[in-house]
């Protein structure tokens, strides 16, 4: 128990502090550095709490692609962060107005949770032991059953998400000759080369 | 739990991970060594052969000049990012043998989601070459980042497919019994190379691309980005670099022995095959699988980075996505979907 405590603390505090170098480190690679090390800490929480399945595919779809994609975008930016710095007295006060409305909320939706006590009396699937069923299975079990109309809105959502990305963005150009691999192989020796017999001191 | 369990356990554990790292790092000298070999005998020429007999030893001639070497840190450096990328590279690709199993429970954590363990780590490496090629602060290895940043997120998609139709097939996550389902008292025939043929070749393919290997060596390509993220490397940060990069080779070609070649297990199901150690199998798999890459490395040229992308996306994506349906839907039309009920 107590190692599992001990590996709390470092897990809770290195995301606590990574989360804060997000916002406060002065470059913005670095931000994102910090940020993959706070997920890659979630992810330890997750391990913890026996969520291995959670744990795993936070790092594969958080660390392995999606901030990959960030650190692409934040590479290729050429931000001035001296001009970005300027008005920062100027917005303090409104900034930290919603900050604060923010976390009161926050703490407000927070100690005022409570799980509905008729939820516990009738669980609909019953819950098996950790050492039957492995969580996977579980996950598996009710978001391939029970919440399978949302998992493929989901699916959805995100679908129209990135045919909308797509079509933003594609511009046929013209003019521009691209390699066409099915005609390329479809060139037999026929088709590609001629052969021909030259006279002598005319040409062809 | 006694303080002293605790202790026990922890020596244990870092006892097996040391014999684990000895014996993996030997195994890849001499993996560099038989790809250093095929290379030049495709190309007829010798390869080395001076340091020790038939150049046994030049492996390690070689990690004493690197790392007796001076480093070079250029000035306009991010330094200490400089510095963390090939240490990042190396030890991400190291970790993901905590998990492989070389012989029937010779894993040393044989944890339930093995497979998403190994997944997760592969799709880390590609931070050591981002933050390389960013932290040189110059042309050429900031283009082998952004390169190979595109390439390693387009392949994982399609090996992750490939992930997906063997799992369905094994019915768990847990490499140990990935290999146990492939026991089927039918020997090399059992194996899912066989029924999952068009996915091996993918594997296969993808495995390359995804560490960076010739043919898809194009983050590193000498002919354009003259060593790509590597360029202002030198001397144990290059070491660490080439290190990371070809642990990662073994990893996929380990990897591969697990998931189509049966892992530990014996070709031939029968009395003096069943006796040879499961360990011994394994090596000679992985290692089958590592000289077609380097075979692949000398017979092919590189690829052009449109085709490479084509390649990804328009070819390798919908040909697993459709064998995905394609064996799910013949698991459950034959029945043989394990763990459903």
């Amino acid at each position: 128990m107590t190692v599992t405590a001990a590996f709390f603390y470092l897990f809770a505090t290195i995301t606590i502090a990574s989360g804060f170098m997000v916002i406060a480190s002065r470059n913005p690679v670095q931000s994102v550095l910090f940020l993959i090390l706070a997920f890659v800490n979630a992810a330890g929480l997750f391990l913890l709490m026996g969520a291995e399945f959670l744990a795993m595919i936070l790092v594969i779809v958080y660390v392995g692609a999606v901030a990959v994609l960030f650190l692409f975008v934040v590479m290729m930016l050429d931000v001035d962060f001296a001009a970005l710095r300027q008005g920062f007295l100027q917005y303090l006060p409104i900034g930290g107005l919603i900050g604060l409305i923010l976390l009161l909320e926050l703490i407000l939706v927070v100690g005022t949770y409570t799980i509905d006590p008729r939820l516990v009396l009738t669980p609909v699937v019953p819950i098996p032991a950790a050492d039957i069923m492995t969580n996977t299975e579980a996950i598996g079990q009710v978001l391939y059953t029970r919440f399978f109309y949302f998992f493929q809105a989901a699916g959805l959502i995100l679908l129209v998400a990135m045919i909308g990305a797509i079509v933003l963005t594609l511009r046929e150009r013209v003019g521009v000759r691209r390699q066409d691999i099915s005609k390329q192989n479809a060139r037999t020796q026929e088709t590609a080369v001629e052969v021909r017999k030259v006279p002598f001191r005319q040409g062809i | 739990m006694e303080l002293g369990d605790i202790l026990l356990a922890v020596a244990i554990m870092l006892g097996k991970s040391l014999l684990m790292l000895v014996a993996l790092l030997i195994f890849i000298a001499y993996a560099l060594y038989a790809d250093r070999k095929v290379w030049a005998a495709v190309q007829l020429r010798r390869g080395p052969n001076v340091v020790g007999p038939w150049g046994l030893f030049q492996s390690f001639a070689d990690l004493l000049k690197f790392v007796l070497k001076e480093p070079v840190i250029p000035a306009p450096a991010n330094k200490g990012m400089f510095l963390l990328a090939p240490l990042v590279m190396c030890t991400l690709s190291l970790a993901a043998w905590a998990v492989i199993p070389l012989n029937a429970g010779w894993a040393i954590a044989d944890i339930n989601v093995g497979i998403l363990y190994i997944f997760a780590i592969s799709s880390l490496g590609v931070y050591g070459v981002i933050m390389g090629g960013w932290a040189s602060n110059s042309k050429y290895p900031f283009l082998g980042a952004l390169r190979s940043a595109a390439q390693m997120v387009s392949y994982e998609v399609s090996i992750g497919f490939v992930i997906v139709t063997v799992l369905m097939c094994a019915g768990t996550l847990n490499l140990s019994a990935i290999v146990e389902s492939q026991n089927t008292g039918l020997g090399i025939l059992g194996w899912y190379w066989l029924p999952l043929f068009p996915m091996f070749v993918v594997f296969f393919i993808s495995a390359m691309a995804e560490t960076n290997r010739p043919p898809f060596d194009l983050p590193e390509a000498e002919s354009e980005l003259v060593a790509g993220y590597m360029v202002e490397y030198s001397s144990t940060p290059y070491l660490l670099f080439m290190l990371g990069e070809y642990v990662a080779i073994m990893t996929m070609c380990a990897l591969g022995t697990i998931l189509f070649l049966g892992g530990w297990l014996s070709p031939i199901p029968f009395a003096p095959f069943t006796w040879v150690p499961g360990v011994i199998w394994f090596v000679l798999k992985a290692s089958f699988l590592f000289i077609l890459i380097a075979m692949v490395k000398a017979l092919v040229p590189r690829y052009r980075y449109d085709q490479l992308m084509r390649l990804g996306w328009k070819v390798f994506l919908p040909l697993s996505l459709a064998m995905v349906v394609i064996v799910a839907a013949v698991l459950m039309v034959t029945g043989n979907a394990p763990g459903v009920r």
